[in-house]
């Protein structure tokens, strides 16, 4: 394991160094796609990426919470949360990267 | 959405852009975060969510049709946390 953390940058120069589109074209269309995904999910569509994965949209119930450090009940509004599923490749891949 | 419709709406506006490279381009962004949580790394795609990798330990598991033990290995899974903006707008704020 190498332990770093890649951002947007590094995905714009994997698509620059692919496509060969400059380098301020490629991290807009790292965004673009981002957005995209994002606008989808906020109109509560699902983003289905095959060999990569499934986001959906969830809606939680409205409860009732408590303060882990005073203990007091505070109402939890209902909310929309997202949640991703990762593909059969991506677990596999995952798991035979990181295997010691 | 699905991956084919994606890259559709990135075509169409990016008129200047040929389909199959708008393609590349897509796929390229997905594999190099599949790549990154093979090496064990973290993406942080901020305002948007983080994929990681989380470790599961070993553990005693049970065949849930005969009831028989099995010793399951330890392993690495993808996790991805949503990022506050995305989980922001999706509540409307």
């Amino acid at each position: 394991m190498s332990d770093k953390t890649l951002t947007r940058m590094d995905l714009s120069e994997a698509v620059f160094q692919e496509v060969g589109l400059s380098r301020n074209e490629s991290s807009e269309l790292v965004e673009s796609v981002l957005q995209m995904m994002s606008d989808a999910l906020v109109a509560g569509e699902q983003v289905k990426i095959s060999s990569f994965g499934t986001f959906s949209v969830r809606e939680k119930a409205a409860r009732i919470g408590r303060n882990p450090k005073t203990g007091e009940e505070v109402p939890i509004q209902p909310r929309r949360v997202l949640t991703f599923r990762p593909s059969h490749l991506m677990k596999e891949q995952v798991a035979a990267g990181n295997k010691r | 959405m699905i991956r084919s419709e994606l890259i559709q709406k990135i075509a169409d506006d990016n008129p200047h852009l040929y389909q199959r490279d708008v393609e590349r381009i897509v796929n390229t962004i997905f594999e190099e975060i599949t790549n990154a949580m093979a090496r064990g790394d973290r993406v942080e795609l901020r305002g948007f969510g983080a994929f990681s990798v989380k470790k599961r330990d070993a553990r005693v598991g049970r065949n849930p049709r005969t009831g028989e033990s099995v010793q399951v290995e330890e392993k690495h899974v993808p996790f991805f946390k949503t990022g506050k903006l995305l989980r922001d707008r999706l509540n409307g704020k």
